[in-house]
């Protein structure tokens, strides 16, 4: 029998509000441990939450960029279960009237463009972090938990896909995806090492041409895109060889171990999850009326889909056009740098190779390196008046994400500047050939070889900076 | 109307560790008072929207701006048990 | 008057003003007073003398500065202990805060201050205001002033009895289901649940969110205009806040209620009233019809449902608020190998038998399977009693019935028969479902001697006609007879 890969992904993404959720503490992750708290996100008996406005809006933001409808009328309920790292033992979340519902997102993968469905986008509050400790703790030997509550009441969009993905792969495409369309309006820095993203996925496998679906499993714990895909693979495979036996899939939550590369099952609970939601009394309402939601809508900015097609009608290549497209930083600086004359693949080349492999090398974000538009562009025109080798070209680059200024004056510092100009190697050449009378009999001989030992000589004469093609150029001179 | 309480599975719920003779008495108790409020079911309220709030209003929110924290040690001193900047607490099982 | 003790919140204010007394004086007038009642009373759990002396002497320098933040300036106040206050313990008479000190102040509290109120002390309570007796505080019940042996209703009973037997000048409490107004009517004195929104509940301990208001226990009408006045209006930490303007409730005060039209509630009067309850509010009722107002009967039909629904919403919304009391961040913690088992035995061990109850209620309530027959259904019942006194306030300004349907019961007559103690309730709690204001007039006293209370109840906002018929029912009942306790005397 052959199985159908059903798969639907639940997403969290951690907003860039300056405030938390329901209270005035900073979002700030760097902050010392509890230190960003207050009587409401600490749970304090006798607190009260009140609404963050720009965390509605940006939950609107995403939303319409995902094509849902915004709910009218959508209430805040608590969901309740006990757990020490959330200080109410309920979390403020949205339930049974979300902000937004009823959406899509077209995810494109190898050229196969499929149109994934978006249940809901609902707000809801973060937790805080617990931190587990080993034995030799300070309660006997029993090992224990930190808890740091910095973290506990950012504001958090839970995202839920359809279970409309068909493959690991095109689950990884998804989430890419979304990530660039968070990116692109600018409501969360998306980072899925540090948590500002996360994700789970439910998985089931059916059997082709079936329309029902079997038993799905949920597996937590991917902290990357080539985690989730290779965690998909491995459930898929695992649901596989269980169904190909006659075995049954048992519904549970398996956690992703990255090292081992298997999920494993999580200590399944004495009673099923009871969540008792009901609405917030300490909360009222949102509705959200036209003008509000035209207001923002027309702010949307240009979304990757829109990008990406705007790239491609101008020839540049699709991973390059990706990247440009889903990560705004590098799209501001592809922009500013083809604005200024430069051309847009070797603009995309350098920043999908060369300026990732050195960012990833040096665990450097884009905006944290000192790559900028203008310093790209006068690079390319470097490169283009033959000032610079394209290995010299390199050199410049990792200067340039390294911050230590523009291209120009990176080249001057470390002599990298060609010459290219006929008169300054002319009397070079002229000395190379005087010191070499056998190679110059040789190329009058007709012997296109010896080109290549002579260009070397000039090259060392030079210390390496002539131009290679203005040397050749005046060679062939000679030669004829 | 009778009511039947699985009491044991509501007090774990709850996170309220009851001993068996509690767990009955709280379990009569609980059931008479619901037989009671049961008789909310009597009453026809078909076509009748829920009431959570006694006074309608809508889109109450805040400004975007950051406020004062409290002091980190006025909270911790209150914590019943602390290791440096951080709350301490027995074990967490796994989820 | 001869002791500074008794004196109410406007003569007081007057004389501070006028310099026959400083606020130090008064409040050494209030702890002489406490000084002989609390022994019986146990109306406190926390006295601030510390606190109390230096507001005190802060109000005496404003009056010497003429610096007069307003009507409670120098005014000793006593607070329910659910209402926070930074520094002080704070417990909801539960041993799970039992030592707890808030690192913050509530709103209402943080008004006081700025009102140069003297803050004189914590009040005892129902634990976690679940009670209308007092006697489920873990720390020892409150005890009636006109009647030691007789409860002071609850559960703001140690704030009613503070101000009945003058160990403070006013209090504050607060109402879920009738916990100012069943213990002001048992005590004798004036209790006001507001309109829900009026007085802001930051830094009130949440028992049921959409039913809890903050509200004062007076001596007289006036005084309780006063204490709203200075913690009532909008305060955008309260997402609940009433945003408009504070209602003018002063004055009307002396306009009396000639064409008014009072509404008598067929479903609180009556049937299930002690007789001498009824007598005493009939009587109110005619002085009312004799002074110029209408009177005329009308209905609540859903009213009838009004305790079932509430016992599935209060402790529905309890059930979650009381879920952050667990061990980890303050407040009692008791011993288990894992979080899960500390938190199982220090909530087990840690809330008394009600608070235990209404939590195991409210879980159930809302627990899958169940949501919808008893807590969906409560919420749809409750907007059926909402409708009822929209349709009633059609025909009349406001509605009146008993406070309670009895005077002050025997310490430990109800405490084994949980429904027996909520039928207490009843005439109450429809206003707290509704969220519209209501008041207790001392009105009479019973064959024993014990004080009777008449609701006055009005739609939301209507606190300016509702005080207007409380001052006139004051005037005419002419209430002047006294706790027991209430007397500086060593007995
Ligand atoms: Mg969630
Ligand atoms: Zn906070």
């Amino acid at each position: 029998m052959t199985w159908e890969t059903v798969i639907g992904i639940e997403t969290h993404v951690e907003l860039t509000t300056a405030s938390k959720m329901f209270c005035g503490c900073p979002v700030d992750f760097g902050a010392p441990p509890n230190t960003n708290v207050c009587p409401v996100c600490l749970g304090l008996p006798g607190a009260l939450p009140v609404v963050n406005g720009r965390a509605v809006e940006y939950a609107m933001t995403i939303g319409l960029a995902l094509n849902c409808s915004i709910a009218p009328h959508s209430v805040f309920a608590r969901k309740n279960y006990f757990y020490p790292d959330m200080p109410k033992n309920y979390q403020i979340s949205q339930y049974d009237e979300p902000l937004c519902v009823a959406g899509h997102l077209d995810v494109d993968t190898d050229g196969e463009v499929a149109r994934i469905g978006i249940t809901r986008v609902h707000m809801e509050e973060d937790t805080g972090k617990s931190t587990h400790v080993g034995d030799g703790g300070r309660i006997q030997a029993a090992s224990h938990s930190l808890l740091d509550f910095n973290r506990a009441g950012v504001p958090l969009m839970e995202i839920v896909s359809e279970p409309d993905l068909r493959s690991p792969e095109q689950a990884r495409a998804f989430v890419a995806e979304l990530r660039g369309v968070i990116l692109r309006l600018g409501v969360s820095d998306a980072k899925l090492e540090e948590g500002s993203m996360r994700f789970d996925a439910n998985v089931s496998l059916r059997p082709s041409g079936s329309t029902e679906f079997g038993t799905k499993v949920e597996v937590k714990n991917m902290n990357s895109l080539r985690s989730l895909q290779r965690a998909l693979e491995h459930e898929v495979e695992r649901q596989q060889a269980l169904l190909d036996a006659g075995e049954p899939v048992v519904q549970e939550t398996r956690h992703w171990n990255e090292d081992a590369g298997t999920t494993s099952g999580m200590r399944s609970k004495e009673e099923a999850f009871d969540y008792r939601y009901f609405p917030e009394p300490d909360l009222v309402p949102v509705e959200v009326d036209d003008a509000w939601r035209e207001r923002v809508a027309g702010a949307l900015p240009e979304l990757p889909a829109q990008a990406r097609a705007r790239y491609a009608s101008a020839g540049l290549d699709p991973v390059a056009a990706d990247l440009v497209s889903r990560d705004p930083a590098a799209g501001t600086i592809f922009e500013e740098a083809t604005a200024a004359g430069a051309d847009a693949q070797t603009v995309a080349n350098w920043l999908t190779g060369e300026v990732t492999a050195l960012l990833r090398r040096q665990d450097l974000s884009l905006e944290q390196s000192g790559v900028t538009g203008a310093g790209l562009a006068e690079l390319a025109e470097m490169v283009d008046d033959g000032r610079l080798s394209a290995s010299a070209a390199k050199e410049v680059l990792a200067g340039v994400v390294a911050g230590e200024g523009n291209p120009e004056s990176i080249a001057a510092e470390r002599d990298l500047i060609q010459v290219s100009d006929v008169s300054a190697l002319e009397p070079v050449v002229e000395e190379v050939l005087a010191a070499n009378p056998d190679a110059v009999a040789k190329l009058h001989e007709g012997d296109g070889k010896v080109i290549g030992f002579l260009i070397g000589q000039v090259m060392r004469a030079t210390g390496g900076k002539a131009d290679p093609a203005a040397v050749t150029a005046i060679l062939r001179g000679k030669s004829a | 109307m009778p009511v039947e309480i699985d009491i044991a599975k509501v007090a774990r719920l709850a996170r309220l560790s009851l001993t068996d003779e509690q767990l009955e008495r709280y379990r009569v108790q609980c059931e008479v008072v619901l037989e009671h409020a049961a008789r909310v079911q009597a009453l026809p309220t078909e076509g009748v929207a829920p009431t959570s709030h006694p006074l309608p209003r809508t889109n109450v929110f805040r400004e975007d701006e950051v406020a004062e924290c409290l002091d980190r040690e006025e909270v911790l001193a209150a914590a019943p048990d602390r290791d440096g900047d951080y709350f301490l607490v027995p074990r967490i099982l796994d989820e | 008057m001869s002791d500074l003790a008794d004196l109410s919140v406007g003569g007081a204010a007057a004389g501070l003003r006028a310099g026959e007394f400083t606020a130090v004086e008064l409040l050494e007038a209030v702890h002489r007073r406490a000084a002989v009642t609390e022994a019986e009373l146990h109306a406190y759990l926390t006295i601030d003398r510390d606190g109390a002396a230096r507001a005190a002497v802060a109000a005496d320098s404003a009056l010497r500065a003429a610096d007069d933040p307003g009507p409670l300036l120098g005014i000793p106040v006593a607070l329910k202990d659910n209402m926070v206050t930074r520094g002080v313990e704070t417990t909801c008479s539960s041993k799970i805060l039992s030592g707890y000190r808030p690192p913050y102040d509530g709103t209402a509290v943080s008004r006081l201050r700025a009102g140069g109120a003297v803050i004189f002390g914590k009040t005892n309570l129902d634990e976690f205001a679940m009670g209308s007796s007092t006697e489920n505080s873990a720390y020892g019940p409150t005890r009636n002033p006109w009647d030691p042996e007789r409860v002071p209703g609850g559960s703001s009973g140690g704030s009613a009895a503070a101000v009945a037997a003058g160990s403070a000048m006013i209090a504050y409490g607060s109402d879920t289901g009738g916990s100012i107004r069943q213990p002001a009517a048992l005590c004798g004195i004036v209790g006001v649940k507001p309109t829900y929104g009026l007085v802001s509940r930051y830094g009130l301990i949440a028992f049921a969110s959409s039913l809890d208001q903050i509200g004062p226990l007076t001596r007289t009408v006036e005084d309780a205009v006063a204490a709203l006045e200075v913690v009532g209006g909008h305060d955008p930490a309260d997402s609940t806040s009433y945003p408009g303007s504070f209602p003018d409730m002063r004055s009307g005060l002396e306009a009396g209620v000639s064409g008014l039209r009072i509404g008598v509630v067929a479903e609180l009067n009556g049937a299930g009233i002690d007789p001498a309850v009824q007598a005493a509010v009939d009587e109110t009722v005619a002085g009312l019809e004799r002074a110029g107002a209408t009177v005329v009967p009308v209905s609540l039909p859903s009213v009838a449902y009004a305790l079932s629904a509430y016992y599935l919403i209060a402790p529905a919304e309890c059930s979650a608020n009381l879920a952050r009391f667990d061990g980890v961040r303050y407040g009692l913690r008791r011993h288990g190998e894992t979080v899960e088992e500390m938190m199982s035995t220090t909530r087990g061990e840690g809330f008394g038998p009600e608070v235990t109850r209404r939590i195991l209620l409210g879980t159930y309530a809302l627990s899958a399977g169940y949501y919808d027959a008893f807590y969906g259904q409560a919420q749809r019942v409750r907007t059926l009693i909402i409708q009822d006194f929209a349709d009633a306030y059609e025909q009349a300004d406001v509605l009146v019935s008993p406070t309670s349907p009895t005077t002050a019961f025997p310490l430990g007559a109800r405490t084994e028969d949980p429904l027996s103690m909520y039928l207490s309730d009843v005439c109450t709690i429809p206003s707290n479902m509704s969220g519209d204001p209501a008041i207790s007039v001392p009105v009479g006293v019973d064959e024993n001697g014990l004080p009777v209370g008449f609701q006055i109840m009005a739609p939301a906002l209507g606190e300016p006609v509702m005080m207007r018929v409380a001052a006139e029912v004051e005037r005419q009942a002419g209430f002047t007879a006294r706790a027991r306790l209430a007397t500086s005397e060593v007995g």
